[in-house]
């Protein structure tokens, strides 16, 4: 038998911040290729203490619905999961934005864990953000006149989170699909605050570079760009700001292509996921493959 | 019993079969027996004899065949319908009409099905007579019912006692009772069996604290009565069900209650361990001498308001209860009686800062 388990921050105070991980989830139960497929979490239950437990499958693919390498997915998901000799080098990623998978025990249960890298930083994370600005714009094919704006926190929460929005932008530029492509950030340079100042297209897509909704995306960064003075009233998609059309995407982590991400990493950590209907492995469109 | 569950213990005889007092053996002439009786028989008499006892044959195939022996869900399914304590045909009986546990705030209820099937149904105790419930049947949409309190509050915590009413899985199979049990609360079977077994892996405070990083290592300087302050808060019956098994460490045991619940707390959860942060800022100020002017019943107010606020009462207190300390009218009067802008009686919080 083999599980699959997404593993998610969550939150003690946002009842939204678990919704994506529940749908990806139901997603890929929806498939059928896993006997078992379970969500945990950082904030909520089951923990990542006690996931393993519930499981009756051997074979547990785990991964995190998190954007970058880093503290949460390096240090506290392995040490919470008690993956047996973890090191972050098992994953092979000296850049902060190539981890692969591990492959060990816990010290809890009987049973081989796959421990695959984040979603945010596979290369089909990159379809998911281009999926995501035609969704919002209603366009499957934006050419000439759209820009695209690829928002994250800043260096100061967390230093592998600019290395993936960055990542993400250098390989969507490069496949030409916008006449533009920027990383912007919520606490450092270039900032979110002066979006239009970055571009020159008349039509400016921003899709941030989160797992879940939240105070970030559906507060700040509204505010922030001048959509609107209080989020509260809401703001038109596309609203202009400065003379450019804004279309501003929410949180990138709830598009339903996703759950392609999460079944790619599993499938590259050795799931057997033959069966998925309409699943392709690693077949951008469009998108550079380098 | 049917014809496959018959089939299936003629074909399975010659392994031998000792299961809840039904006992066969051979490979014909077989021996079968009930609990002490026993004889040898031929097929068409082992045929014969399990018709007349078809309750141990398909009480047998159902949890051999249907559920699988073994394992946490095997044991949690056995409890609901207490096998440990009755036999199979008191067992039948009770069925007939429903066998009912609770597992915190949920109810439970095993009913016979279609020949020896169990059938079960889940809802809030306080439901246990409530004939005008929402019905559901996957459990998958368990983890979205018991996301809000019955107030449309979040509920962070899956075994605070604020479990949600109004809603009934009315037919799950064994299976789908378990995973819907674990999506009301997560990890409770698992960890409910290992305590059975004798393996239940406690961690306790110290060493949890230890494993902390970030902005939670703070939590190991809670002292020894800073934790118990903390598991009187946060861990008694009245904010959490599950039955906390830990303590300081493998040595101190917390002067705390460690609750009635079926299913055990093997280590501070993060909620607590969140909190736990929050207590360490706290104590980190040294107490201060204020001096208020107050009346007896003014104090006494102050009092009932933290009571009020602490218990979760203040939603109960009735609109024009002006007997109520914590009423909403009696707290405006004593803010616009006591309260100035320097705060309570007129007292500054930092009177060094008033004098520069
Ligand atoms: S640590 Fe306390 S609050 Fe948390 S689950 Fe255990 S008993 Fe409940």
């Amino acid at each position: 038998m083999q599980a699959l388990v997404i593993v998610g921050h969550g939150s003690h105070l946002n009842p939204g911040s678990s919704t994506p991980t529940f749908s990806h989830a139901d997603t890929i139960r929806e498939t059928g290729v896993f006997d078992e497929v379970r969500e945990a979490f950082w904030k909520e239950e089951p923990s990542f203490r006690e996931v393993l437990r519930t499981l009756e499958s051997d074979e547990v693919y785990v991964v995190p619905l998190f954007i970058s390498e880093g503290y949460f997915t390096e240090r506290v998901i392995p040490r919470e999961l008690r993956l047996e000799g973890w090191d972050v080098s098992a994953w092979d990623s000296e850049d902060g934005v190539s981890a692969t998978y591990a492959t060990s025990r816990a010290t809890d249960v009987e049973k081989t864990v796959h421990y695959c890298g984040p979603a945010g930083t596979h290369d089909s994370m990159s379809d998911v953000i281009v999926r995501r600005a035609e969704s919002i714009t209603g366009e499957s094919d934006m050419g000439a006149g759209f820009g695209l704006a690829i928002v994250g926190h800043g260096t100061e929460r967390n230093e592998n989170s600019a290395k993936a929005i960055q990542y993400h932008a250098d390989r969507i530029r490069e496949s030409g699909r916008f006449d533009e492509v920027k990383a912007l950030f919520m606490d450092e340079e270039p900032e979110v605050d002066d979006v239009t100042e970055f571009f020159e297209s008349p039509d400016v897509v921003v899709v941030p570079l989160f797992v879940a909704d939240g105070f970030h995306t559906q507060e700040d960064i509204p505010e922030d760009m001048g959509l609107t003075d209080d989020y509260r009233t809401g703001y038109e998609i596309p609203t202009e700001v400065d003379g450019q059309r804004i279309w501003y995407s929410g949180a990138v982590g709830t598009e339903s292509l996703m759950a392609d991400v999460l079944l790619e990493r599993a499938a590259e950590a050795g799931a057997d996921v033959r069966g998925v209907d309409d699943w392709t492995q690693s077949e951008p469109e469009g998108v550079a493959d380098d | 019993m049917n014809a496959p569950q018959l089939d299936a213990l003629v074909a399975s005889a010659s392994d031998g079969i000792e299961f809840d007092g039904l006992s066969v053996s051979g490979n014909g002439p077989y021996t079968v027996g009930i609990v002490g009786e026993s004889r040898a028989v031929e097929e068409a008499g082992l045929r014969e004899f399990a018709e007349a006892n078809p309750w141990l044959v398909s009480n047998w195939y159902y949890w051999t065949r249907v559920v699988g022996t073994g394992g946490a869900r095997y044991d949690f399914l056995r409890w609901v319908e207490r096998a440990d304590e009755r036999d199979v045909s008191e067992r039948y009986e009770a069925l007939s009409t429903g066998v009912s546990r609770s597992w915190g705030q949920l109810r439970i209820t095993a009913e016979l099905g279609e020949d020896g099937k169990r059938r079960y149904a889940l809802r809030h105790v306080d439901d246990a007579d409530n004939t005008d419930l929402e019905g559901y049947e996957d459990p998958l949409d368990a983890r979205g019912l018991v996301k809000y309190d019955d107030r449309g509050r979040y509920r962070p915590l899956s075994t605070a006692p604020t479990l949600p009413t109004g809603w009934e899985y009315p037919d799950l199979s064994g299976e789908d009772l378990v995973r819907t049990v674990d999506f009301v609360y997560p990890a409770t079977v698992a960890n409910w069996h290992r305590e059975r077994e004798g393996e239940l892996d406690v961690t306790h405070f110290r060493e949890t604290a230890e494993r902390q990083s970030g902005i939670y290592e703070i939590v190991s300087q809670l002292s020894v009565e800073e934790i118990e302050a903390a598991a009187e808060t946060c861990c008694v019956d009245s904010q959490c069900l599950k039955r906390r098994m830990w303590d300081e460490d493998e040595e101190i045991d917390l002067d705390v209650e460690r609750g009635d619940g079926e299913f055990p707390c093997r280590e501070p959860c993060s909620l607590f361990i969140t909190a736990a942060r929050k207590f360490v800022t706290l104590g980190r100020e040294e107490t201060r001498r204020y001096e208020f002017e107050l009346t007896p019943t003014e104090k006494e107010q102050v009092e009932e308001i933290i009571d009020a606020v602490a218990e979760g009462r203040t939603e109960e207190i009735r609109e024009a209860d002006m007997n109520e300390g914590a009423n909403r009218y009696r707290a405006r009067y004593l803010r616009a009686r006591r309260m100035t802008e320097e705060g309570l009686s007129g007292t500054p919080t930092y009177p060094e800062d008033q004098e520069l």
